[in-house]
Parts: structure tokens; C-alpha cells; sequence
């Protein structure tokens, strides 16, 4: 299996080429710089004078209403901009010295920043802040899903491009089983079923037959969208009323938590996959780093090696965690159809699989940075579309094109230092 | 020469070839199972197969011949046909459908004997049709001058889509394999916002499409009568430049080099990042040539849909052609006839266009697993090439 005879490339490292200390602290410090000028001289100075921005808090028919909040435009801009500016100038005297931001500062810098963008584009205009913040956790639930199941998997090592086929593998059988029962309960179980399928393809391919994990991954995501639309043309398109009314969930209130101003009816009004992703969030994170059946997989994804040698069995391993994030993956899938649209649809996760993978490595191969990192990228989507619809001068094809400039940005500047797991990509061949 | 060598090698080895020869059969029987088992008159007869089993067969073979049959009337020669041109008008469409996928199969290639996994043929696409069509709609150039002005716009505007994420990888080490995907999505929101704009939308319409390529700047047939056209011979000399620079230049060896082991090749004084950026910019360009001929000889206007899935089609195209210049046009060719005979057997039996796509991706996971063929057909040692683990990983 040499690769110089066949003359076939491996991956290259990554590792050899990534900057050293001193570059990044110039890039992190020159991308605050920017952004922590653009806040006050852009959003401040560009608001109209005079203007009030309005921020709708509650939705009209809460228990709680509390009346629309209107803040003056340029006012609370440039003040929340001059906050940017100041926490930029912190963060940039700090990593000229060598040391890193605050994840705390960091992160009250984003929100000022977006908070002061928000007064600006919103100025003489009202925005109802629940269904902005609804509609950014909606749209972050696949890609959740999709980054845990990136979680499972590469933290032993084996990487998984194949989360796109997953999710909507995901998406047609939920779709077929709860229109055909007529069951959307046994819908839900079908998701997982399918994502399961396809990791185990992924998991058969990669330690089985040692192909490159990279390739496998494109390859399903193709044969995945061929099976779905072949099936979806010949059978659920001329058939829809057997094959493709499935029904939706509706929202559930929680009692009590759902009354809270704001993040209640965001957080706790939502349909029984929202809740699921909250379990698998916190199930996942525990499971990873707090239990022992956590620390055999990170070791089998950090030196496979050593942990073959104490007698964790790899292959098992890894086809275990393959499997189980293509059903994580899978039961995301079933959102789409069963928590959102009510139909399948040709390609219908249209690349979300993949914004999940950003969103994992975003959030550096952990459960609680990839939820951050789908919430921040399913925010700008949403964002996108609530800025398009009350009318901004930027057209909204540009404003589409945020999230994946966003991941691009994240990729390449800000995850620079995060270490990926080290066997991440190589097979695992026992000598 | 390098291509009759490649040809040479590659005939003497002879177990990739029917490795190959295996795998399609293999894909073809499982979408024939998948043909059967959906096909609605099956299903119809499937309730009473134990009183009347010949009723479920005959559905079952009606089925699977007229979209076989199809298939190959589609893309290869139509019998059936009243003239000569018609005859061999199913082979002219097979050599249209080939002709991108083909250059987009040695924009992925390319940068994988470097060691790269280039996904971002897609975006690269859509710039290159989006440079050569406006060159060739909005420009006004002599007969001649003109194609190649437009030709030259397209692998520059593939070049510099390639050439961002090779940029990115080098300095910054971001994985292509996220850049180059995110940058797809900018692309096509990037063509779906300039068919809106005055520069590129047709006058009097007002849904996003482009004027029609200035006959000037269209590639002419290269049979009267016929839809097959001078792109493909494009193609093909880039297919010969590719497979000289990997075989007989100082850059190809180079990027080899790279590809095999990136830090002997930094030992050996040879520049890592600086290969990554020059194999992302040739890559970025073929892909880019097959915009081109995709705007400027098949479609002749731009459209949001031009690049069609092409770049992921690309991809399979290049792992069935073990990422060789040869080798991708041939399967280029092969995926090309699935393609144009999927398009006759969706029209003429309903059978979906996209149970190709199944056929291709399971192909490429056959002769990516070889002992599994082995093992369906009891085969003995059907030779492993191409495709190998990569030895050292790649962190994503």
C-alpha cells in the first residue's frame, strides 16, 4: 500500500504549517483592531441622528409582556461601540504581549458588537428579538446534531465528511416512516435508523477496508443524494399522500421556565427534537470527558497505539463511534421533515452537513463549543433573513453568504491554535 | 508521450482494469435492484406474487431492460434512428456530458497527488463560467480571438476561487477541505446576485439569466448538426498538459513530492505552502475551463443552476480515474455516457436521472475496497491501486 508507487497522494499534515505564537497574536490582534473600530465609526457615527431603534422582548400574547424597548439609534450605537472599542484595545494590548483574550471578553465583545450592528441597521425600525433568537436556535438545531455526531466520531479518530448524507439520510426516513404509519413518533425512531446506516458504511470502508476516511465521506454524501432524489422522484413525488405527508411536531411549553421574558419562549417553547438536543448536548459532554468510556475514546483518537496496548480494543472503538454519531447525525436529519417543513425534499439539508463540520471544528472537538458555534452560525443565517425582510441596503445574497464567510474566517484566523485529535484521519493498522 | 506510456503501464497492470470492469457490474446490479423494487407496476404485482409469479418477473424484467436500454440507446448509438447523424447523435451526447467533467475530474486530481483534497471544483465553476460568460456575452472581439479571451477569463476566474483557500491553507493552515466547501456556497449566492444586476442580466427578463454567448465567443461544433463541441478538444489538451507536468516537469515533481511525504520534500528545500498555492491555482483553473465550456459551448448563457453538481460528479470521475490524467478522461467518458443515458431512460421510462449518481459513488467505494469485490466474485487478488490510506492523516 505504499502511496509513492501507486502515486496516489496521502493528506498532508496540517500541524507542520500551523503560524507560530507570535503570528497569531498579530492576527487576533488586527482582526480585534478592525472590528473594534468598525463598531463605534460605522454603527455609531452611521446612525441617523434622532432615530429610535425598537426591540420587541416579548412576544404580544406572553404572560409576562413587558412593552418593546426603544433605544436611540445613534446613542446606544456609539455606546456600545466605544465598549467594543475599549475591550478591543485590552485584547489587542494583550496579545501584542504574548498572552491570549479572555474567553469572557472575547465573548462580551461579540455581543456589544453584534448588539451596536443591531441599533444601526435597525434604526426607525422595530425587531422582534424572541422570533430573531427563535428562528437562530431552529436553524442551529442540524447543524448541532450534525457537529455532535463530528464529536463522536473524530474524537476517536475517524473523521466524518459524511454528515451531510447522515442528515439527510436522516430526513427521508423519518419522512417515509411517519407518512407510511402514520406514526411521527415512530418517525423520529426511523431518523437515527438511517444516520446509523450510513455510519456504518463510513465505519465498514474506513477501518475495515482502511479507504481514506476523506474520500469515503464525499463518496456517501454523493450516493446518499442520488438514493434520496432517485427515491424521492420515483416514489414520494408521484405518491406524495402515501409517502410524503408526514406530520410535525408541534411545540411544547414547559411550565413555568416558558413564562420567562425572552429566553423562555425561545429556549423552552419548542418542539420534543429541540429537547432531545439539549439532552444530547449535555449526554455527549459528560459522556466525552467525564467517564470512562469517554477517556478510551479521546485515547484511541490521541494515540491508538498506546491504547491498543492496554487493552482497549481500537477497531471496536472507533466502529462504535462512527456508527453512533452517523444516528446522532441521523436523528437531526429528522428535523428537517419532522420538526420543520412536513415534506421531504430533494437535497433539502442543502450543505448544512457541512457548515456542522465547521461548526465542530469552530467549536474544537467539544459538545459545548460546537452548540456555541451552530447557535453564532444559525444567529447570522437568521439574522440574514430578518435584516433582508425589514429592508437594508445590502443585498441578501451577500447577506447569505455570511455564515460560509464566517466559517471561512473562523477556519482560517480563529482556530488556528485548537489541536485537533492527533490520530484524527490515519487508519489504524495493528503491527 | 506521457499519455501513451500512462496507457502502456496501465494496460500491463491489468488488474485495475478489471477491478473496474467488476465494480461498475457490481453498481449496476445493486441500482437494478433498486430499479426493480421501486418501479410502481412491481409493487402493483407484488402483492400476488405466490398466486402468479410470472407477472412480478415480468414487471421485474420489463423494468430493469427498458431502463438498461435506455441507458445505452442514450449513450452510446440509437438504432432506432432514422439518419446517420442520428445514430450517433446518443455518442455526441456522452462526449457533451464528459467534456466538464472531465476537467473538473483533473481539477480534483491535480492537487490530490499533492496531497490536497480539493472539494471547491464546484465554486471554481461557477467563476469560470461566470468570467467566460460575461467576457463572451458583453465584450464585443473578432471571431476566434474572442473564444479564447472568453476561455482565458474562465481559468482565471477558476484560478483566483483556487487559488483563496490554497492562500488560506499555506499561511494560515486552514483545512481546504472547509474552505474550498464554504467557498461553493459564496459562489453560487456570488452568480445568483449578479443575474440580478443590470451587467448580467438578459434585457426584458426578469428571472436570473444571462444574455446568449455573442456567436463569436460560442465554441463551434465540432460536427455539424451535432451538440458536441471544440471544448472538448480543449479538454483534452489540458488533460495532456496536466499528465506533462506531473510526468515531465520540475513543478510536477515537485507537488509529487509534496504529495508523497511534505516533510522530506521541506527537507529536500522544496517550498510546502508555495506548492499548495500553485497546485490550488492550476486546479482552480481547470475546474474554471470547465465552466467555460460549459457556458460558452453547452448551455451558451448563464443560469444560477450552470454548475449543476458538477464538482461532487467531478470527484468520483477522478478516484475511478486513480487521479491520472488518462485515467479521468476515460472515466470522464464512462460517466459522461451514465449521464447522457440517464437523461433518455428519465425520459423515455421514468426512471430518475439521479440513480446515476448511486451507480458512481458506489463504483468508486468498489474500487476503493478491493478485497470486497474480491469477495463478492471470488476473484483472486484483484491488484489494490489507488486509493490508499493516507499514511499520515490529515487533521480536519
Amino acid at each position: 500500500m505504499s502511496t509513492t508507487t501507486s502515486g496516489l497522494a496521502s493528506a498532508a499534515p496540517d500541524h507542520d504549517i500551523t503560524p507560530t505564537v507570535r503570528e497569531r497574536g498579530w492576527k487576533n490582534a488586527i482582526i480585534f483592531a478592525v472590528l473594534g473600530l468598525i463598531a463605534p465609526l460605522a454603527f455609531g457615527l452611521g446612525s441617523p441622528a434622532g432615530a429610535t431603534s425598537t426591540f420587541e422582548v416579548t412576544l404580544p400574547d406572553a404572560v409576562l409582556f413587558i412593552e418593546p424597548i426603544g433605544v436611540p439609534s445613534q446613542t446606544a450605537a456609539l455606546a456600545l461601540g466605544l465598549l467594543c472599542l475599549a475591550l478591543a484595545g485590552f485584547a489587542v494590548f494583550r496579545e501584542l504581549r504574548g498572552f491570549r483574550t479572555p474567553r469572557t471578553v472575547a465573548a462580551v465583545f461579540g455581543v456589544a458588537w453584534v448588539l451596536s450592528f443591531l441599533c444601526w441597521a435597525v434604526a426607525d425600525k422595530s425587531i422582534s428579538m424572541v422570533g430573531l433568537l427563535q428562528g437562530s436556535l431552529l436553524l442551529a438545531v442540524p447543524l448541532v446534531f450534525g457537529a455532535l455526531s463530528g464529536v463522536l466520531s473524530e474524537r476517536a479518530g475517524v473523521i466524518n465528511i459524511a454528515i451531510e448524507g447522515q442528515l439527510l439520510a436522516g430526513a427521508f426516513l423519518s419522512a417515509v416512516v411517519a407518512s407510511v404509519s402514520d406514526n411521527v413518533y415512530l418517525g423520529l425512531l426511523a431518523a437515527p435508523v438511517a444516520g446509523l446506516l450510513i455510519g456504518l458504511l463510513l465505519a465498514v470502508f474506513t477501518i475495515r477496508y482502511v479507504v481514506d476516511q476523506i474520500i469515503v465521506g464525499v463518496v456517501l454524501v454523493v450516493f446518499v443524494v442520488g438514493l434520496t432524489s432517485f427515491l424521492y422522484g420515483r416514489l414520494l413525488a408521484p405518491q406524495a399522500d402515501v409517502f410524503n405527508t408526514p406530520e410535525t411536531f408541534s411545540s411544547i411549553a414547559i411550565p413555568l421556565l416558558s413564562d420567562i421574558p425572552l429566553l423562555g419562549a425561545v429556549l423552552f417553547e419548542q418542539s420534543i427534537i429541540v429537547y432531545l438536543m439539549y439532552g444530547a448536548v449535555a449526554l455527549v459532554h459528560v459522556a466525552i470527558f467525564h467517564t470512562r468510556w469517554g477517556l478510551r475514546v479521546r485515547s484511541v483518537g490521541e494515540h491508538p497505539q498506546a491504547a491498543d496496548t492496554v487493552g482497549i480494543n481500537v477497531y471496536r472503538t472507533r466502529f462504535r463511534q462512527v456508527a453512533l454519531g452517523g444516528a446522532m447525525a441521523g436523528l437531526g436529519g429528522a428535523f428537517f421533515t419532522l420538526g420543520q417543513v412536513g415534506a421531504f425534499g430533494e437535497q433539502m439539508t442543502s450543505g448544512k452537513g457541512f457548515i456542522a463540520l465547521a461548526a465542530m471544528i469552530f467549536g474544537r472537538h467539544r459538545p459545548l463549543g460546537a452548540l456555541g458555534a451552530a447557535l453564532l452560525f444559525g444567529f447570522a443565517d437568521n439574522l440574514q433573513s430578518y435584516l433582508s425582510i425589514i429592508g437594508t441596503p445590502i443585498p441578501s445574497q451577500f447577506m447569505l453568504m455570511v455564515p460560509y464567510l464566517v466559517t471561512v474566517f473562523a477556519v482560517a484566523g480563529l482556530v488556528g491554535r485548537h489541536r485537533p485529535p492527533a490520530a484524527i484521519g490515519r487508519p489504524y493498522i495493528k503491527s | 508521450m506521457s499519455l501513451v506510456r500512462d496507457l502502456r503501464s496501465r494496460a500491463l497492470s491489468g488488474g485495475g482494469a478489471l477491478l473496474t470492469v467488476l465494480a461498475l457490474v457490481l453498481a449496476l446490479l445493486i441500482s437494478a435492484v433498486l430499479i426493480v423494487f421501486s418501479d410502481p407496476d412491481v409493487l402493483e404485482a407484488l402483492p400476488y406474487f405466490f398466486a402468479y409469479p410470472p407477472d412480478t418477473f415480468a414487471a421485474m424484467w420489463e423494468s430493469v431492460s427498458s431502463a438498461y436500454w435506455a441507458l445505452f440507446t442514450g449513450s452510446i448509438v440509437d438504432p432506432g434512428a432514422q439518419s446517420v447523424r442520428g445514430f450517433f447523435a446518443p455518442l455526441s451526447e456522452t462526449l457533451v456530458n464528459a467534456t466538464p467533467l472531465i476537467a473538473a475530474g483533473l481539477a480534483f486530481g491535480l492537487p490530490f497527488r499533492t496531497g490536497l483534497f480539493y472539494i471547491g471544483g464546484e465554486g471554481a465553476i461557477v467563476l469560470g463560467a461566470i468570467c467566460a460568460g460575461y467576457v463572451g456575452f458583453a465584450w464585443d472581439l473578432p471571431i476566434v480571438i474572442h473564444l479564447l479571451v472568453a476561455v482565458a477569463a474562465g481559468l482565471l476566474g477558476g484560478a483566483v476561487w483556487g487559488g483563496i483557500p490554497g492562500l488560506l491553507k499555506a499561511r494560515t493552515g486552514a483545512h481546504e477541505v472547509i474552505t474550498t466547501i464554504m467557498l461553493n456556497y459564496v459562489a453560487l449566492y456570488l452568480i445568483a446576485y449578479l443575474l440580478t444586476t443590470s451587467a448580467f442580466q438578459r434585457p426584458g427578463r426578469s428571472d436570473p439569466i444571462s444574455p446568449v454567448i455573442d456567436a463569436s465567443a460560442q465554441m463551434p461544433a465540432l460536427v455539424p448538426g451535432l451538440r458536441v463541441h471544440v471544448g472538448l478538444v480543449f479538454v483534452l489538451i489540458a488533460a495532456g498538459v496536466v499528465s506533462w507536468l506531473l510526468t515531465r516537469s520540475t513543478l510536477g515533481f515537485r507537488l509529487r513530492a509534496v504529495g508523497s511525504n511534505p516533510d522530506a520534500a521541506r527537507n529536500a528545500g522544496m517550498g510546502v505552502g508555495r506548492s499548495y498555492v500553485e497546485v490550488m491555482l492550476i486546479a482552480g483553473a481547470l475546474a474554471g475551463l470547465a465552466g467555460a465550456v460549459e457556458a460558452l459551448g453547452t448551455q451558451r448563457t448563464l443560469t444560477g443552476g450552470i454548475s449543476a453538481g458538477l464538482g461532487f460528479d467531478a470527484i468520483t470521475v477522478a478516484l475511478l480515474g486513480r487521479s491520472r490524467p488518462l485515467g479521468t478522461v476515460l472515466a470522464g467518458l464512462l460517466f459522461g455516457a451514465l449521464r447522457a443515458g440517464g437523461i433518455d431512460m428519465q425520459a423515455e421510462t421514468g426512471t430518475p436521472v439521479d440513480i446515476i449518481l448511486v451507480v458512481q459513488s458506489l463504483v468508486v467505494l468498489f474500487i476503493a475496497a478491493p478485497p470486497l469485490v474480491k469477495s463478492v466474485f471470488r476473484v483472486r487478488a484483484v491488484e489494490a491501486d489507488g486509493l490508499a490510506p493516507a499514511t499520515k492523516g490529515s487533521s480536519l
